[in-house]
């Protein structure tokens, strides 16, 4: 057993369950209405008012090439960094949960290469497969 | 060790302070060697630092600066004297305590720079002992020697007042001269507060504290915050009908006003701060270029946003590099103007309307017109026909086009790539304008404008789609509304481009709309996946409104085709993240009353990308590289082409064209047998290029001499106005058919008269107008020439 174990808040896309670390993640809030960003890529989904400062929402749906789902609406992420805050848009919010690093595996090579340059790594859990988000590498749209 | 870091970051920011002090007053002592008060200074400041850096232990920067104030007690003292050489060296030092700073605050150390030589430059300036003044504090000016200065008192006296001091009087010498009747309490006086203030000049400090910049913009954040809150409220307020919170919120109204005043105040900074460097450019660039130049500054304390005051500085450096190298003359040539050798440049600041108006003059040879003409077709920004037809003002500035330096030869100065396109797209950028003046008095005149802050600007919001954008009121000229039937009929097209005549001048109409569709893909809340084709013209029915908002960006105008034309507010200017800041139609976002985020056009960006810059009255701008050109008609240009005889097509450049108009036939008369029309009150030759409608004018005129009676008022002919030198002449076409770009190479066809040369445009054969040579055979009235026998011209 190694000492250091990381959390992390987990969440749904489509069949998927991503987790990110949770300094990374400030909050969690509801689908707020939004204003488009015409001539944006297709990837941004809008701009949100969060207590005064705007927050670009990346949809992750688009990002990774799904459908949309058509009866409900997403969650925001609001994910912090170097980059300032953006919003992630996700299907389902999960868990904050306590993962041991021996678990960890880097992602393999066959996964479709639209999730696989957005996944850093693998985490091995009981009847599924913990993916973990690459934040900087989620919130890049091409312009 | 965090201890340590602390004293450095704080030596750091002092030191850096003190050091663009320094530059200033070293120029300035130079021209004023006697000034005992800056020397002081600038001991001073050498003195912290030698000291500081001892503490510290950086070795390097403390002999250093060690040798460099040897040098300084030397000259305060008297015992050296001030040359050029001395300066240099220790303007030198000045840079290399700046190197070693610069890597104490990236590295933690001084830094690979070897200096034992530039010390021992400096230790050579002082020849013997070096322990005279060790760690003497500067001295404070003595009182009689303030006495002396003000001619209050004579030498002897002070001589003899002294002599009474040391021999046991015990009062001061002050009491003593002014009981010998030597001045008077007054005099002594103002020694005294003179004297106080050279004595504790930094106790300034006890009024202000040093706060990070991050709790400030974050302070100002808030603030924003709080407008937005209060126009929420200020929207219930409308609703409910209670008195007392009606009071209420006036008050909160009438103290977020006062408080975001404030607050943006705490941001404010005196322009003098990033101006402490140029006198120091000024110096080092003049003694470059062999020429002796002042630079004069009025106005430092003009405060401005911190924000625009970083993004000012770049720009306002290149513009005093140009005025020494391009503006100011060679002391030769100067003396030969009968100018003093030594040149003027003037830096203004001041408060203007809500807005920082920058000057920067410079008493030097001015703008010569023809080279920035012959330089600008030169360099291909603007054609012959284009360049003749300028007026001063705009012939002046030419200069801030891509491409452009009159500097006959590229220094190593200026001339370096960055022009004054830079400096104006960085200006605009802000929100400002420049603009060069030549005036009379000779030199030449640089305006700058600048907003006091970019933090909370006025907008107009309007509406297209069901969604809000902002514009900013600075490119904001009139708003025009068509309804109905005038609608659809004042909207015209032009090859598919819609059009508005505004008061004669053509408008080009961009649609917001179409402009925002283009990426335009299906979201799943706002689904209008509706996608215009790429020319789409919007028909305008006849019970529908039009929103026409004109709008000014790189000083051309257009007009803006919005749904609704909401309000005028004062919006928050928010950061967008990274994923926005390439679409270049938006400058940022703002959040509205109702707490939704709402676009703030870029107007600039947003024209470019319409594309509606590069058309009308300018065909510069599509000229890259490698594109070699033997003349005007050889580039690809906008066209504007029009029916002639016999149903055969004209084409005019575009640039030649500054108006369209319809005049009745009758309005034609005659002057001297040639044609002409009273137009804007001003005598305006006609050309005709058309034979029919020339022979329908005269006979009509010749039939009813008394025009006033005519019957058959209403036959209308086309008229196409060119004006050049504000002088204008109407080209007469049978009708207007199009705008189109074309790259017409000239075939080698030409024919007789005006129309030089033809081409085939849209697979039409088109006699191309030469509009110079047109415009020669006509003798304009109201100019000398009428008298050059150039009579004749297309109608006889």
């Amino acid at each position: 057993m190694s000492g250091i174990d990381s959390q992390y808040c987990t969440f749904r896309v489509g069949e998927m369950f991503f987790g990110l670390e949770v300094e990374q993640v400030q909050e969690v809030i509801r689908f707020q209405s939004m204003t488009r960003v015409p001539l944006a890529p297709a990837e941004v989904h809008g701009l949100i008012n969060l207590r005064g400062q705007i927050v670009t929402a990346v949809d992750m749906r688009t990002r990774m090439g799904l459908p949309h789902l058509d009866d409900e609406l997403p969650m925001n992420v609001i994910l912090t960094g170097d980059y300032g805050k953006v919003s992630l848009l996700v299907d389902e919010i999960g868990d904050v949960i306590e993962l041991a690093d021996e678990l960890f595996e880097h992602p393999p090579n066959t996964l479709g290469n639209d999730v696989r340059e957005l996944v850093r790594g693998v985490y091995k859990l009981e009847g599924q497969l913990l993916l973990i988000l690459d934040a900087n590498a989620a919130i890049q749209v091409a312009a | 060790m965090d201890e340590d870091q602390e004293l450095i970051a704080e030596f750091l920011v002092e030191s850096r302070e003190n050091l663009d002090q320094l530059d200033e007053d070293f120029v300035e002592y130079e021209r004023a060697p006697d000034d005992p008060l800056l020397l002081g200074g600038i001991f001073r400041t050498i003195h912290t630092i030698k000291g500081t850096s001892g503490f510290l232990a950086f070795n390097k920067l403390e002999k250093l600066t060690h040798q460099g104030e040897n040098i300084l007690s030397r000259l305060r003292d008297g015992v050296m004297e001030f040359r050029p050489e001395v300066a240099t060296a220790l303007l030198k030092m000045v840079d290399a305590i700046r190197e070693m700073l610069d890597h104490i605050e990236g590295n933690g150390n001084e830094g690979p720079g070897d200096y034992t030589a530039l010390t021992e430059h400096l230790r050579s300036f002082v020849e013997v002992d070096e322990d005279a003044t060790d760690d003497e504090e500067p001295r404070v000016p003595l009182i009689g020697d303030l006495l002396l200065e003000t001619e209050d008192i004579s030498r002897e006296a002070l001589d003899e007042a002294l002599e009474e001091q040391q021999e046991g009087d015990g009062r001061q010498l002050g009491r003593i001269l002014v009981a010998k009747g030597e001045t008077d309490p007054v005099a002594v006086g103002e020694a005294l507060a003179e004297q106080r203030k050279a004595a504790a000049p930094k106790n300034s400090s006890d009024q202000s504290i040093r706060v990070d910049i991050d709790l400030l913009d974050g302070l100002m954040n808030l603030v924003g915050e709080l407008v937005l809150a209060r126009n929420q409220i200020l929207q219930f307020t409308d609703a409910l009908e209670d008195s007392s919170f009606t009071a209420a919120t006036q008050r909160l109204n009438l103290i977020t006003t006062e408080l975001q005043e404030r607050a943006m105040k705490t941001r404010m900074q005196p322009i003098g701060q990033i101006w402490s460097k140029f006198p120091r450019i000024v110096r080092d660039l003049a003694a470059s270029c062999d020429k002796a130049v002042r630079l004069e500054m009025i106005g430092r304390e003009t405060e401005l946003d911190r924000t625009i005051l970083e993004s000012i500085k770049d720009p306002l450096t290149h513009i005093i590099r140009n005025s020494v190298d391009h503006g100011i003359e060679s002391p030769e040539r100067r003396r030969e103007a009968g100018k003093p050798e030594e040149g003027l440049i003037t830096l203004r600041a001041y408060h203007e309307g809500g807005q920082v108006i920058i000057e920067i003059s410079d008493d030097g040879g001015g703008i010569d017109l023809e080279r920035v003409k012959a330089k600008a077709i030169e360099k291909g920004v603007i054609g012959t026909d284009a360049a003749n037809r300028l007026s001063e003002a705009e012939l002046i500035n030419m200069i801030f086009q891509a491409g452009f330096s009159t500097a006959a030869e590229v220094t190593n100065v200026s001339g370096r790539g960055v022009g004054m396109d830079v400096v104006r797209t960085n200006i605009e950028r802000i929100g400002g304008t420049v603009d060069m003046q030549s005036p009379p008095a000779g030199g030449t005149m640089l305006k700058v404008k600048i907003p006091l802050t970019l933090a909370i600007i006025p907008a107009l919001v309007v509406t297209t789609g069901g969604d809000r954008y902002a514009i900013p009121q600075v490119n904001l000229l009139e708003l025009v509304r068509l309804e109905g039937e005038n609608a659809r009929r004042s909207i015209e097209y032009i090859h598919d481009v819609p059009v508005y005549r505004l008061r004669g001048s053509l408008l080009p109409l961009i649609h917001l709309d179409e402009e925002l569709k283009s990426a335009g893909v299906a979201r799943f809340d706002h689904a209008d996946s509706q996608e215009a084709p790429d020319n789409a013209v919007h028909e305008v029915s006849s019970d529908e409104t039009v929103n026409i908002v004109v709008l000014q960006a790189d000083d051309r105008n257009f007009g803006l085709v919005v749904d609704e034309v909401n309000d005028t507010e004062e919006i928050v200017v928010k950061p967008v993240g990274k994923q926005l800041k390439d679409i270049a139609a938006f400058a940022g976002a703002t959040i509205m009353g109702d707490g939704r985020v709402a676009l703030i056009l870029d107007i600039l960006g947003l024209a470019q990308k319409a594309q509606v810059l590069s058309g009308v009255g300018e065909s510069s701008r599509h000229d890259e590289k490698g594109a070699s050109r033997d003349g005007d008609d050889n580039v690809t240009q906008p066209l504007l082409l029009v029916s002639l005889d016999e149903a055969s097509t004209g084409a005019i450049p575009l640039s030649a064209v500054a108006r369209l108009e319809e005049f009745e036939l009758d309005r034609v008369e005659w002057a001297n047998q040639e044609p002409v029309i009273q137009y804007r009150d001003r005598i305006m030759p006609l050309a005709f290029l058309s034979r029919e409608v020339e022979s329908s004018a005269r006979h009509r005129d010749h039939a009813t001499p008394e025009r006033e009676d005519s019957d058959d008022r209403g036959e209308t002919m086309q008229v196409v106005v060119h004006s050049r030198e504000s002088e204008s002449i109407g080209l007469v076409v049978s009708g207007i058919l199009d705008v189109v770009m074309a790259d017409v190479r000239a075939s080698a066809r030409t024919s007789s008269g005006s129309r030089q040369s033809s081409a085939i445009i849209q697979g039409t054969v088109t006699d191309l107008i030469d509009v110079d040579s047109v415009v020669s055979s006509i003798v304009p009235l109201s100019t000398e020439r009428a008298d050059a026998g150039l009579a004749g011209g297309t109608s006889h």
